[in-house]
């Protein structure tokens, strides 16, 4: 499954790391990024797949607690573009 | 060990028992009955009906008892709209918070569905206060046949703007359903509603009894089968004996309210100031001051809710969660949501009014380590 880049104003940054959180359940995803956030430059972006609905709203919460840039979240689709459960966060290092 | 519900039920108030079984013997007749029995029924809860009304700030002929809050707010807003839509107005328009209680919301849901009503529903800012611009800037002069906005938000316990959305709602003509569950007993009523609702069992009184209250004028017409009960709007027999505890339960409760208020509070501050002091990547949500003063709600980061709730639990402590993994739909608190803060790991701790200090510092105690052992268990299962 591919994340769909971001169209409106500036062009998303591509990820350089991506996380698959899918199919698993909160707080999962959330531990998986915040275990994985140093393993990129400060600058640079991760991707965190999740289908989880708490995700939608913990993954900004967390970036809000923690000083992390959300991004942004994208639907998710597969290579054909047929939409797919689930969401791809993401979220710009900081510090 | 303590109970920390509160919100859910509060305990059955010691008036309210007593009351409950002496009216077992006295208010068990048909109140709509001629004979002795009946009459004594029917004094009985004309002098309950009095009681609460005076209350709740209402006169006693707007006033009906229910079978239970959510039956209360699912008339509340289906006979507003039944009383407004027709085929020339067509289904019209409602408008919501995001925060109201899911009673208000599927209400107003089922509407949309069965009617084509067109639903708004307002934003709330991190505290989970509702925006008075956006809830105004909702209303469509001529088309929106309701507002419903909560006194309080039994979640977070953040009070509501009701005072600044009331004259909203009067300046476009528009009625306004206040769901008053959360507040009433603890708190005055604020005037400016056209509707109002509230439950028993979360003012000490027993399951089983809600409040309908329409403002004279206020147009309101049956959307279900009514009989000539409760003013017409609540078929059936009425539970005589649960009304009458539920009364005295108010009465109690309301008496109590000044000091009540001021020990409540004090001990939720000291949880709002003590868990994210002792409890690392802790957050508590609503806001500090204009607030229930019974409930306080945090979430703690890397912990899920429900092994949180089953640890403390475990401990002698009953709490809720607004978790997703607590909730039969596994969807987050919609509370929480429309805020935007924090879901998993969510702790709502509601304190009854018997609640001790002594109960909450030994809360405080357990908590931490049970977070952190949880934290601990999470990570050794998710590395696996």
């Amino acid at each position: 499954m591919t994340p769909q880049q971001r169209t409106a104003g500036l062009p998303a940054p591509a990820p350089v790391l991506t996380l698959d959180a899918l199919g698993k359940k909160c707080p999962i995803p959330i531990i998986m990024l915040a275990d994985r956030i140093r393993d990129v430059r400060i600058g640079q972006t991760i991707a965190v797949l999740a289908d989880d609905p708490a995700a939608k709203t913990d993954l900004p919460a967390w970036c809000a607690l923690k000083s992390q840039e959300f991004v942004g979240v994208d639907e998710l689709t597969d290579s054909a573009g047929v939409p797919q459960p689930g969401w791809a966060f993401l979220v710009r290092r900081s510090y | 060990m303590a109970y920390f519900d509160a919100a859910s039920a509060e305990p059955l108030h010691p008036h309210a028992r007593e009351t409950l079984l002496a009216a077992l013997a006295d208010g068990w007749a048909d109140p709509a009955r001629l004979h002795r029995e009946g009459r004594q029924a029917r004094l009985l809860l004309d002098q309950a009906r009095q009681t609460v009304a005076a209350e709740l700030g209402c006169r006693a002929d707007e006033l009906s008892f229910t079978g239970s809050g959510t039956q209360a707010v699912h008339l509340a807003v289906l006979g507003a709209a039944a009383a407004r839509q027709s085929a020339s107005r067509g289904p019209g328009h409602l408008i919501a918070s995001a925060v109201e209680h899911s009673a208000v919301l599927n209400a107003v849901d089922w509407l949309a569905r069965q009617s084509g009503a067109e639903v708004s529903i307002t934003g709330v800012d991190r505290s989970g206060r509702a925006s008075v611009p956006e809830f105004a800037a909702a209303i469509r002069p001529g088309r929106t046949l309701l507002a419903c906005l909560q006194s309080a938000n039994n979640e977070v316990g953040t009070l509501q703007p009701i005072a600044a959305a009331a004259a909203e709602c009067a300046r476009h003509g528009v009625p306004l359903l206040i769901d008053a569950a959360a507040s009433a007993g603890r708190l005055p009523v604020e005037p400016g509603w056209s509707l109002l609702a509230a439950s028993a069992r979360k003012w000490g009184g027993p399951a089983g009894v809600g409040v309908l209250a329409v403002r004279k004028r206020v147009r309101w017409r049956e959307p279900l089968p009514a009989d000539d009960r409760e003013n017409y709007r609540v078929p059936g027999f009425p539970n005589v004996p649960a009304i009458l505890a539920a009364a005295a339960a108010l009465t109690a409760m309301s008496g109590e309210r000044a000091a009540s208020d001021g020990a409540l509070r004090a001990l939720t501050d000291r949880i709002r100031a003590a868990v994210p002091a002792l409890v690392p990547d802790a957050v508590v949500h609503g806001d500090p001051v204009s607030r229930l003063p019974h409930i306080v709600t945090f979430s703690c980061l890397y912990v899920d809710g429900e092994t949180l709730v089953t640890e403390l639990d475990r401990a002698g402590f009953s709490v809720s969660s607004g978790s997703a993994c607590v909730s039969d739909t596994r969807q987050p608190s919609h509370v929480l949501a429309a805020m935007g803060v924090l879901t998993h790991g969510n702790v709502r701790v509601s304190l009854p009014r018997a609640a001790t200090l002594a109960s909450v510092e030994e809360f405080l105690t357990v908590l931490p380590p049970i977070v952190a052992r949880v934290r601990d268990t999470v990570r050794a299962a998710n590395s696996s």
